[in-house]
C-alpha cells in the first residue's frame, strides 16, 4: 500500500488566457494536516476543484492509495471519500441544519425521509467532535461559524477520510479559529487527511504538518513545517523577500479631515443603536484605525460615514462641512473614497468589465464622458495603467469580466480604484481581507503613501496584526462605543479592550461626553 | 472576445429558430398530415409572395419591435416588463384620444401614446423603487387595470366610437380615415409602390428607436448608469447612483417604447379599437421578440421581423388549417425559439470541448 492516500501528480489546468496550474503535484498523507499555500490567483482552489471534481485537467492523474482513478464529478469524489467545504457556503438558507446536513445523502423508508437516524448521527458527530450545532435552527438564522460548522458535519456525515477546506479561517473570528483548529487536529489524530487552502502563515505554522507552495499556478515544493519558517514559506509563496514591518515616516498630522460627533447609527438586528454616540477625529497626514472584534458596530460606523446608511442622531464634518445628509455622490465630490468591506455587494459590478469597474466611480467626470457619451479610449488607458500600477491579474486584461477574477484581484482592482482618487479621506473597510502576504504589503504601503500624500485614512480592521503595524492612532470600538484612543499598545492590552475588558477613563459611564 | 460572444448570440437565434421551425413542422403533420408540407410551405413562403404581403408584414412588425425594445430595454436594466401589454394599451388609448376625442395630427398622437405608456410603465417602476415591490406583480395588475380602464373610458366617450362617425358599430373606435384623417401615419407613397394600404412609416419609427436604445446603452453613461442598478443595485449606489431614480426612468422609457408600440398600430389607419376583456397579445410577444435577440435592440429588429414574417405566413394556411391549429403552431415556433439563453449555453459547451479535443489532439501529435 502506498504512503499516500491522495497523490495529484503533474495535474495541468488551462482557463481562457490564463495557466491556472501547470504541472502541480501534491501528495497527502493519511493522518495529516497538508497546507496549501499561495498567492490570490496562485491556482490552490482551481487545483482543489480538480481534486473535487469540478474541473476536468487537461493533463495529470489522480491516484487515491496508489490506485489512478478518474473524478469527474462531486458524486465521484464523495464516493471516494473526499469532502469540500468552499469558501462560500453551499447550504439551503431556508432548510434546517439537519436538512442541509443530509442533502444528497437522505435515508428513506418507503420513500418518506426518516430523519430520526440521521438525527442520531448528526448529535453523536458533533459530540465527539465537537462540533456545536442546534440542529433544528434555520442555516439564514445561524452565524456564519457555526454555517462552517454545518459545512464540516456535512462532510462527516458522509464518511469522508480526506477533507478539503477552502479557506476556512477568512470569515471566522479570532475565537471560532481557535476553535477550528483544535477540531482539525482532532480530525487528524484520528486518521482522517485534511488539505488546508490558506495563505495565512501564521495558521500554517500553527497547525499544519506539512506544506505545499505554488506560485503562479506551479508548483514550487512540499515542505515540512517543523523544518521551516514563516519567512521561508513568504519567500516560496510571493517569489521574493516579504517584510512583515511596516516602514513608515513620523507622522505629520496637519488640519482635521473627517470629524464625527455623537454619531449614531441603527442597527438592522436590534432595536438599539448599532453605533452608539461615537465621536472621533482623523486628521490629514495619519491613518487612524478602528479596531475591533466584528460585529461591534464597525460596518455600520463605515455605512454612516460613507452614506450607505442613515445616520439617526449626531453629525458628520468632512472638511468642516457637515455630510450627515449629503449624498453619497456629494461625498464622493467632496474627497471621500471608499474601499468597501463586502466586495462583491458594494465593490464591483461583477457582471461589468475590469474597465467599467475601473471608473465606476469617475465614469462621470468630463475625463471619462463627452456630453453624456462615454469616451471608451479614455476609459482603456486609464484602466491599462491602473492595471499596470496595482498588478491586477486577469486574463484577458480591461476586458475581463470581473467575475471571472480571483478574489485577491477583484479586491486588487478595488483598492487600484479607490487608492487613485485624489481626495481629502480615504475610508478603508477590511481592505487586506482575504489578500495575500504579498498582496496585504502593496495594500500597507498604498494606505501609508495615501498617508503621506497628505491624505487621512480610516482604517477599520479585524486582523490585529494590522492594527499593531499600520496605524498612527487607534480607535477600539466594544458594543457600538468607543472604548480607548491609543497611540501605541501591546497586543495584550489590545485584546482586553476589543473584548470589553477594560474602558479607557474618559469612555467610562457611557453615553454622551 | 466581444465579437466571439455576439457570434454565439446569432448562432444560437438561428439555432433556436431552426429548432422552433421544425417543431411546428411536426405539430403540421399530427394535425393534418396530408397537408402539412403544403401549408410549411405557405407559412414559410408567404410573406415574399408579393410586395403586398411584405408590407403586411412589416406592418406587423413595427408594433411587434416597439415592445420588444421595451422588454428587452427593462431587461438590460435588471427589470422584467410584464407589464408591456397594458402599456400598449395606454399608448393606444392616449394616441386615439388625442386622434379622435381631440382632433390632433398624428405626431401628437404618437407624443401621447409615449406619454401614456411611460406613465404607465412609470407606476410599477415606482412601487418598485420606494416600497420594494416586485415589478412583475405590480405590473401584470397594471395589464389589467389598463384594459378595463381604457374600456370604461372608451364607453363613456361618444365621440370615440365609429358610432359617432357614421357607422353602426357600438363596440369599437371609430375608423380614423372618417374621423380624422390627419392622424393616420403618413405613407410616403410605399402604399402605392407596394400596393398596399398597410404600409407606413411606423417600421422605420422602430428602426430608428432601436439604433436610439442601442446607442443609450452601450455608449453613454446614463447608458452604464442603468446597467450598473440592473446588475447590481448595491454597487450602484455604492457608487453614487441614484437607483431609484433609475428604476423609476428605466421602467417609464420602458413603458414609453410599448406605448408607442401601440399608438403605432392603432394610428396606421387601418386599425380599430375593440371594447374586449382579454389582454392584447401584442404585448406578450414582445417577450419572446426580446428573448429571440437576447435583449440587443438592434437584433430585435430582425427578431420582430422574423415572428410577424410567421404570423403572416401563418394567415395563408387557412383553409386548410384552422386559425386556433395555426396558432399553436405560430405559438409553438416562436416560444421555441426564445430559447436562445439555452442554446446559448449548449453552443459554448459544445466550443469548450471542441477546444479541449484540439488541445488533446495537439498534445498527442
Amino acid at each position: 500500500m502506498s504512503e499516500y492516500v491522495i497523490e495529484m501528480l503533474g495535474i495541468s489546468k488551462e482557463f481562457p488566457g490564463i495557466k491556472a496550474n501547470d504541472n502541480v503535484t501534491l501528495q497527502l498523507k493519511k493522518g495529516e494536516i497538508h497546507a496549501l499555500l499561495g498567492e490570490n490567483g496562485a491556482g490552490k482552489s482551481t487545483l482543489m476543484s480538480v481534486l473535487f471534481g469540478l474541473y476536468q485537467p487537461e493533463s495529470g492523474v489522480i491516484k487515491k492509495d496508489g490506485q489512478v482513478v478518474r473524478i469527474e464529478n462531486p458524486n465521484d469524489a464523495t464516493a471516494l471519500g473526499i469532502g469540500m467545504v468552499h469558501q462560500h457556503f453551499k447550504l439551503v438558507e431556508v432548510f434546517s441544519v439537519l436538512d442541509n446536513i443530509i442533502l444528497g445523502a437522505e435515508q428513506t423508508r418507503y420513500g418518506f425521509l426518516s430523519k430520526k437516524e440521521a438525527r442520531k448521527k448528526v448529535l453523536a458527530l458533533s459530540e465527539k467532535y465537537g462540533l456545536r450545532v442546534d440542529p433544528d435552527a434555520l442555516v439564514e438564522d445561524i452565524s456564519v461559524g457555526m454555517q462552517q460548522r454545518v459545512e464540516i458535519l456535512k462532510m462527516l456525515y458522509r464518511d469522508n477520510e480526506i477533507l478539503i477546506l477552502d479557506e476556512p479561517t477568512a470569515v471566522l473570528t479570532p475565537q471560532e479559529i481557535d476553535e477550528l483548529m483544535l477540531i482539525m487536529r482532532g480530525f487528524a489524530a484520528e486518521g482522517k487527511s485534511i488539505l488546508f487552502i490558506t495563505h495565512k502563515l501564521n495558521e500554517i505554522m500553527e497547525v499544519a504538518d506539512r506544506c505545499t507552495v505554488l506560485r503562479k499556478g506551479k508548483g514550487i515544493g512540499t515542505v515540512d513545517i517543523k523544518n521551516t519558517t514563516k519567512e521561508e514559506l513568504s519567500r516560496m509563496m510571493v517569489g521574493r523577500e516579504v517584510s512583515f514591518q511596516v516602514a513608515k515616516q513620523a507622522v505629520h498630522a496637519g488640519r482635521e479631515v473627517l470629524r464625527l460627533e455623537n454619531l449614531c447609527v441603527p442597527s438592522r438586528l436590534h432595536k438599539r443603536n448599532a453605533v452608539d454616540h461615537v465621536s472621533l477625529t482623523v486628521r490629514a497626514g495619519e491613518i487612524v484605525a478602528i479596531a475591533g472584534i466584528e460585529g461591534n458596530g464597525q460596518s455600520e460606523l463605515v455605512a454612516a460615514i460613507t452614506g450607505l446608511e442613515r445616520a439617526n442622531g449626531g453629525r458628520i464634518l468632512l472638511e468642516g462641512k457637515d455630510i450627515t445628509h449629503a449624498s453619497i455622490r456629494q461625498r464622493s465630490i467632496l474627497g471621500m473614497s471608499h474601499i468597501p468591506e463586502d466586495r462583491h455587494k458594494h465593490g464591483l459590478v461583477l457582471d461589468y468589465t475590469l474597465e467599467e469597474n475601473m471608473v465606476l466611480q469617475r465614469y462621470w467626470q468630463s475625463e471619462f464622458q463627452h456630453r453624456g457619451f462615454i469616451q471608451r479610449e479614455a476609459v482603456r488607458s486609464y484602466a491599462q495603467r491602473l492595471i499596470r500600477q496595482f498588478d491586477v491579474r486577469s486574463g484577458q486584461g480591461p476586458e475581463t469580466i470581473a467575475r471571472s477574477m480571483s478574489g485577491g484581484n477583484q479586491q486588487k482592482a478595488i483598492i487600484a480604484r479607490e487608492m487613485d482618487r485624489d481626495g481629502c479621506l480615504l475610508v478603508a473597510a477590511q481592505p487586506t481581507r482575504g489578500l495575500d502576504v504579498g498582496a496585504i504589503e502593496h495594500v500597507h504601503e498604498a494606505l501609508i503613501a495615501a498617508r503621506d500624500a497628505g491624505r487621512a485614512v480610516l482604517l477599520v480592521t479585524l486582523e490585529i496584526d494590522e492594527v499593531m503595524t499600520v496605524p498612527d492612532r487607534i480607535y477600539v470600538m466594544y458594543g457600538g462605543k468607543i472604548v480607548a484612543e491609543l497611540e501605541s499598545v501591546s497586543v495584550q492590552e489590545l485584546g482586553l479592550y476589543m473584548a470589553g475588558a477594560k474602558v479607557q477613563d474618559q469612555y467610562a459611564g457611557g453615553g454622551a461626553k | 472576445m466581444k465579437s466571439r460572444r455576439d457570434y454565439t448570440s446569432l448562432m444560437a437565434s438561428l439555432i433556436s429558430i431552426a429548432a422552433g421551425l421544425l417543431l411546428g413542422l411536426i405539430l403540421l403533420f399530427v394535425f393534418n398530415p396530408s397537408k402539412a408540407l403544403y401549408g410549411f410551405e405557405n407559412m414559410l413562403t408567404n410573406g415574399i409572395r408579393n410586395t403586398d404581403k411584405m408590407a403586411k408584414v412589416l406592418y406587423t412588425a413595427a408594433p411587434l419591435m416597439m415592445t420588444g425594445l421595451s422588454v428587452g430595454f427593462a431587461f438590460k436594466t435588471g427589470l422584467f416588463n410584464i407589464g408591456a401589454t397594458g402599456q400598449y394599451t395606454m399608448g393606444a388609448f392616449f394616441a386615439l384620444s388625442a386622434a379622435i376625442q381631440f382632433q390632433l395630427p398624428w405626431y401628437l398622437g404618437l407624443l401621447a401614446a409615449m406619454v401614456g405608456g411611460a406613465i404607465w410603465g412609470a407606476i410599477p417602476g415606482l412601487f418598485k423603487a420606494h416600497f420594494n415591490v416586485n415589478e412583475v406583480i405590480a405590473a401584470i395588475m397594471f395589464n389589467w387595470i389598463s384594459l378595463f380602464t381604457v374600456n370604461l373610458a372608451i364607453n363613456n366617450m361618444p365621440r370615440m366610437l365609429a358610432s359617432a362617425w357614421g357607422a353602426v358599430n357600438k363596440d369599437r373606435t371609430a375608423a380614423l380615415g372618417a374621423a380624422n384623417r390627419s392622424a393616420i401615419l403618413p405613407k410616403l407613397g410605399l402604399d402605392e409602390l407596394m400596393g398596399s394600404n398597410y404600409v407606413n412609416i411606423g417600421i422605420f419609427i422602430g428602426i430608428i428607436l432601436a439604433v436610439v436604445m442601442w446607442v443609450i446603452l452601450s455608449k453613454t453613461t446614463f447608458g452604464y448608469e442603468l446597467k450598473a442598478c440592473g446588475h447590481n443595485r448595491n454597487a450602484s449606489v455604492y457608487a453614487g447612483i441614484n437607483a431609484k431614480r433609475n428604476i423609476v426612468l428605466s421602467m417609464a422609457i420602458a413603458g414609453a417604447l410599448s406605448g408607442l408600440g401601440g399608438g403605432i398600430y392603432y394610428l396606421s389607419g387601418t386599425a380599430q379599437y375593440t371594447l374586449v376583456k382579454t389582454l392584447l397579445s401584442a404585448g406578450f410577444n414582445g417577450i419572446p421578440v426580446a428573448l429571440l435577440a437576447s435583449s440587443n435592440p438592434l437584433g430585435t429588429i430582425l427578431s420582430a421581423l422574423f415572428i410577424s414574417y410567421i404570423q403572416v405566413g401563418g394567415e395563408a394556411m387557412q383553409p386548410e388549417f384552422t386559425k386556433e391549429i395555426i396558432d399553436i403552431i405560430i405559438a409553438a415556433i416562436i416560444y421555441l425559439s426564445a430559447f436562445s439563453l439555452l442554446m446559448r449555453e449548449l453552443i459554448r459547451r459544445a466550443l469548450t470541448r471542441r477546444h479541449r479535443a484540439q488541445a488533446v489532439a495537439r498534445g498527442e501529435e
